[in-house]
């Protein structure tokens, strides 16, 4: 129905609402509740549950935890193992070579987690503050109030069907205000997009970067797993051209998470990063590991990597930005949760002393969480020229702690794409494959993904045209080959191509918004409750 | 009138169940955990009864640990207006929730009580009717249509043959099938009415319940996976073989 | 010695084969198998049963209350039965689900829903979780055992015995309280229903376009059976959602299933797992429909189909 025909959203009034039940979002949501009891403070979580929506690979430094939750060792997370060893390896295609593990990989002290279980382990301590908890829903808009500040959240309709129609079980979604919204959506979150945009606030930065990875977990044969062994490999499956690696952390109860994150500046257009990641698995260095096991669950989801230079104003009237949807990822260290956690809580601090975000901004940048980014801003953009460069560069700005008075520049992952025809890639040596999952449609079943698919399609295209025309030409159509749900699909109908949006296979990982390089695809949120139900990732 | 509702707190319905290595159950760690989807029904159709003018209260009711309040909160957000949880240390089996059901239906002299036809996971598809024997009142399963009529009730039955339909006196006992209607949204300020709405806590063991005898559950096996079959390579050789095996 | 009744399924004139089945079922338990038929004017059922191979004695019960398989009335009248035997034995069909859990309950005792295995007389296989899980269940010493049977675990017994009927007078009222008023039949001259069919032809993406869907149809009506698609033929807007098979989908486990150019993903695979016979038609010879299929054929279903209606005649 028109939006005039539509009744006045019902509206629920917050001091602080936070967007994104994820670490940051949390960490913020219980660090308020410290400090302030009596302050109304409610988490949105788009995920069905908490931790539905997280995935991560994940080690942890216990520093911010240890903060926020001084004896959370009495009662720790379900999935919490101590580091026990740390490898680095350079793979070919068939053999390994051992690397020295540089400090910031050093992980002595630190913890192997499943980030969606450590969520779903904070939030219940967060409902006992008396923080409202609401996951299942989706935070699809912002409300601007006539300050021209974010005056809080609009949630989204539910039971509307495929053409926008109002279907029986029809819920209008209300409106949440608060003085301040505090945006934990992780990286690319679909609000954060906008209100970077609305406020300008990248204007003096340098683009944000990111990079995709996949996990899955898997339980192999018994004896296998050797608990707390972290392992990263670089190399192989990719050429020097692509920036990526693997983590591969055994867990208790004969299980490993593995995973594989590609910098998403790739320039060929060709190239399938899920691909990428099964042909890993078929180094002999991992398939030992898998053969005989079983894989448990499987998703996806982008990372920040630009770092420092990427980093965008965080603050807004109204609003701030905190953990990955500022991108307080460091890459060298392969970590964010820590910086999110420690985000979240500076934030909260900032909000229960000063009541707004203003000022937020500077306390961010003076902080250990900035300052732990500039030290090591120059290393993944030496990866620009390759492995080795990279390598080499990385060494360099180690020792002398960032210290050199230089800084890389960063360029927008979707322009990194060559035209299809002035590309040829190298060989990289794959192989047959023979481990689960097949392909990337099943992968989708691992990751138990669901969206009612009588709702609109989520994944808008601004300019359907370009599809068919200028990026078949130029790229061939590389979202059927980045998207690592197989979401996209070019089918030929009546003699004509036509973009097929396979919309309930999303796993909400975002590439696609960030990759395309036409810069068409918009993600919007889906009814809440939909997307992946990720079961330890 | 007023109408009773059985909710079951299961495993949800989109979580790959995997039978543990050590046969000793299914994992469930960390999985999520939801109303039984059939007893979601069975609350939405009691909601609709009370909307229509046709019932003054909806009570749920689940029999389990504390995690299950949870659900019963899920109830009340609905719409239900207040919820019983019989507290159980461990699961029990359906004719001990069937004597217990029965104990809160003499309690709360109900005019109708609707289950879910079956729990999706141990699909025992057997309290409802226990509930009903026990009770000694008319049961009408795997329902997709209900007419209430004053002391009545007309119910369209999902048969394997088509759709039954039968009249019922009341109180009665309804079981849902699928088919029965779609279950509403929780509306997000009604997540923080549920708060307010009570709840209230009886002891299984208080109910002067027996369980037994209780099944003897033992291992726990994954299904046998499906084979790769033969290849033929044309539709001549096709029909033999379908002819042979007596599918054609 | 196990002594096994068999509550009899049958529309008033004709058996049902679901009946057949349990009696496989009881041939695994061991022991003597008496079938009961309860109802009005059921003579013919009751003879029908006695032919049944394995079958020792059919025990007839005709009274005006039982004419229709109403649980309120029918449980009482098998729970009276029930002092003879140790096994007590209904199909899992909607008839058997509706009525033994009536009856476990007047004897109070927990059912064994689904059966599909049986490892001694009292010890079973049965699946839960819609069947992601199997589970041995034992009874506990001394007690009744009443079941249902999983009827597409077994396959059904054979005619060719002849067993002794006994007409006994129902030794119960009926409950009074319910009424049957009517049975509307899901055919009608229509497509069988996609859930319940004994036979399915499902079509795929390959398909192409809603037209060309028409050939699926043709090829089931051919075949009286029901029609279903993959999920990429739906999405693709080939055919209305309530005919997809699958994870999103149905669930089914009919005694033959075609499945005409789909590919096999997961999820597709999720709702036929349970299917008899799978016979796949794609022109992927790669297509993983062929690892779970029973009969393959490489192959354009637009020429295969054509050349399976000429053999079929």
């Amino acid at each position: 129905m028109p939006e005039s025909d539509m009744p006045e959203r019902e509206i629920m009034e917050y001091d602080v609402i936070v967007v994104g039940a994820g670490p940051s979002g949390l960490a913020c949501a219980i660090r308020l509740k410290q400090l302030k009891p009596d302050l109304a403070v409610a988490v949105i979580e788009k995920g069905a549950e908490v931790g539905a929506h997280i995935l991560s690979g994940a080690v942890i430094e216990p520093e911010p935890l240890d903060r926020l939750i001084p004896d959370w060792r009495d009662d720790p997370p379900p999935i919490c193992v101590p580091v026990e060893n740390d490898e680095l390896w350079y793979l070919t295609a068939d053999k390994r070579y051992r690397l020295p593990t540089p400090p910031q990989q050093r992980n002595h002290g630190n913890f192997i987690v499943s980030l969606g279980a450590l969520c779903a382990w904070l939030a219940p301590r967060a409902e006992a503050l008396g923080v409202d908890v609401f996951p299942g829903y989706a935070a699809s808009d912002v409300v601007i109030n006539e300050a021209g500040a974010v005056g809080g959240v609009i949630i989204g309709d539910m039971g509307v069907d495929r053409e926008g129609q109002p279907k029986d079980t029809f819920v209008q979604g209300i409106e949440i205000h608060a003085p301040v919204t505090v945006l934990g959506e992780g990286c690319r979150g679909h609000l954060s997009k906008q209100l970077i945009r609305r406020f300008e606030l990248d204007a003096q930065a340098q683009p944000q970067t990111y990079g995709i990875g996949m996990k899955e977990l898997w339980r192999v044969a018994p004896g296998k797993s050797k608990p707390g062994l972290v392992q990263h490999t670089a190399g192989w499956p990719l050429d020097p051209a692509i920036y990526g690696g693997s983590f591969i952390y055994h867990l208790d109860k004969d299980r490993v998470a593995l995973g594989y994150v590609v910098g998403l500046d790739y320039g060929d257009p060709d190239f399938v990063p899920f691909e990428a990641f099964q042909q890993l698995k078929h180094h002999p260095m991992v398939r030992d590991l898998l053969e005989g096991g079983e894989i448990l669950s499987s998703g996806a989801r982008a990372l920040t990597e630009g770092g420092y230079q990427a980093l965008p104003r965080t603050e807004m009237p109204g609003a701030l930005l905190i953990g990955d949807s500022a991108g307080l990822l460091n890459v060298p260290k392969v970590k964010g949760t820590h910086q999110a956690i420690r985000s979240g809580m500076l934030a909260a601090e900032h909000l229960a002393e000063s009541g707004s975000p203003e000022g937020y901004d500077a306390r961010l940048r003076g902080s250990e969480i900035v300052s732990e980014l500039h030290k090591v801003r120059n290393i993944r953009p030496a990866f620009y020229k390759g492995f080795w460069r990279g390598f080499l560069t990385s060494a360099i700005e180690t020792v002398t702690l960032g210290k050199l008075p230089r800084t890389l520049p960063l360029h927008a992952d979707h322009s990194a794409l060559h035209f299809e025809d002035r590309y040829t890639a190298p060989d990289r040596a794959w192989r047959e494959r023979e481990l689960p999952p097949r392909d990337r449609l099943a992968s989708v079943y691992f990751a138990a993904t669901e969206h009612d698919e009588d709702q609109p399609v989520h994944l808008q295209i601004l300019e359907p045209d370009v599809c068919t025309t200028r990026c078949t030409e130029e790229y061939g159509n590389p979202c059927t080959r980045f998207c690592p749900a197989a979401v996209y699909e070019m089918v030929e109908e009546g003699g004509k191509q036509r973009l097929q949006i396979n919309s309930a296979n999303c796993v909400h990982c975002k590439t696609c918004d960030i990759k395309d390089p036409y810069q068409i695809i918009n993600w919007v949120t889906p009814e809440g409750g939909a997307g992946p139900n990720y079961q330890n990732l | 009138m007023k109408i009773l509702v059985g909710i079951k707190r299961v495993v949800d319905y989109n979580v790959r169940v995997r039978v543990l290595p050590d046969g000793s159950g299914v994992d469930t760690d960390g999985v999520k955990m939801s109303v039984n989807p059939f007893d979601e029904i069975a609350l939405e159709e009691a909601l609709r009864i009370k909307e229509a003018g046709n019932a003054e209260e909806v009570v749920v009711v689940s029999a389990g640990g504390d995690e299950c309040q949870q659900q019963l909160r899920t109830g009340l957000a609905m719409g239900a207006d207040r919820a019983i949880q019989i507290r159980t240390d461990g699961p029990i089996q359906p004719l001990a929730a069937a004597r217990a059901l029965l104990k809160i239906v003499e309690r709360e002299e109900p005019g109708l009580v609707i289950l879910g036809k079956q729990a999706i996971d141990d699909d025992n598809n057997q309290t409802g009717q226990m509930l009903a024997a026990l009770w000694d009142r008319p049961q009408a399963t795997f329902a997709s249509k209900v007419v209430l009529d004053g002391d009545k009730a007309t119910v369209t039955r999902e048969v394997d043959a088509g759709l039954e339909t039968i009249e019922v006196d009341l109180p009665a006992v309804i079981t849902t099938d699928l088919r029965l209607n779609e279950p509403r949204f929780v509306k997000l300020p009604d997540i923080m009415k549920a708060k307010r709405k009570p709840l209230d806590t009886v002891e299984f063991g208080e109910l002067g319940v027996e369980t037994g005898p209780d099944l003897q559950i033992g291992s726990h096996s994954p299904p046998p996976q499906r084979q790769k079959g033969i290849m033929v390579d044309s539709a001549e050789a096709l029909v033999k073989e379908l002819k042979n095996r007596g599918l054609l | 010695m196990s002594k096994i009744l068999i509550v009899a399924e049958h529309d008033g004139s004709a058996l049902n084969i679901s009946t057949a089945k349990c009696v496989s079922c009881a041939q695994a338990i061991g022991g003597d198998i008496d079938i009961a038929v309860l109802g009005q004017g059921i003579d013919a059922v009751a003879a029908e049963a006695a032919k049944l191979n394995g079958v020792n004695r059919v025990v007839s019960v005709s009274a005006a209350q039982l004419e229709h398989p109403l649980a309120a009335n029918w449980a009482p009248e098998v729970a009276a039965l029930a002092d003879d035997y140790t096994h007590l034995l209904g199909p899992s069909t909607t008839f058997g689900k509706d009525l033994m859990p009536r009856v476990a309950a007047l004897l109070g005792v927990n059912q064994f829903s689904d059966v599909m295995e049986v490892q001694d007389d009292g010890s079973f296989k049965r699946p839960i979780y819609a069947g992601n899980a199997i589970i041995e269940v034992r009874a506990p010493e001394g007690t009744k055992v009443v079941m249902t049977v999983r009827t597409a675990s077994w396959s059904q017994a054979e005619a060719g015995g002849s067993a002794d009927v006994e007409s006994r007078e129902a030794s119960t009222g009926g409950a009074g309280h319910t009424r049957w008023v009517g049975l509307q039949s899901g055919g009608d001259g229509e497509r069988p229903d996609l859930q319940s069919a004994p036979m399915v032809v499902s079509g795929g993406r390959a398909l192409g376009s809603a037209e060309k869907f028409e050939v699926i149809y043709q090829f089931a009506d051919k075949l009286g059976a029901a029609v279903g698609a993959s999920r990429a033929a739906v999405d693709a807007g080939y055919v209305p959602n309530d005919m997809q098979v699958g994870q999103t989908g149905k669930i089914i486990a009919p005694d033959l299933y075609w499945a005409f150019g789909i590919s096999g993903a997961i999820q597709h695979i999720t709702g036929i797992k349970d299917a008899g016979t799978i016979v796949a038609v794609n022109k992927d010879a790669e297509a993983p429909i062929f690892e779970v299929a029973d009969i393959g054929l490489v192959g354009d279903l637009f020429t295969v189909i054509p050349e399976i209606e000429e053999q079929l005649g």
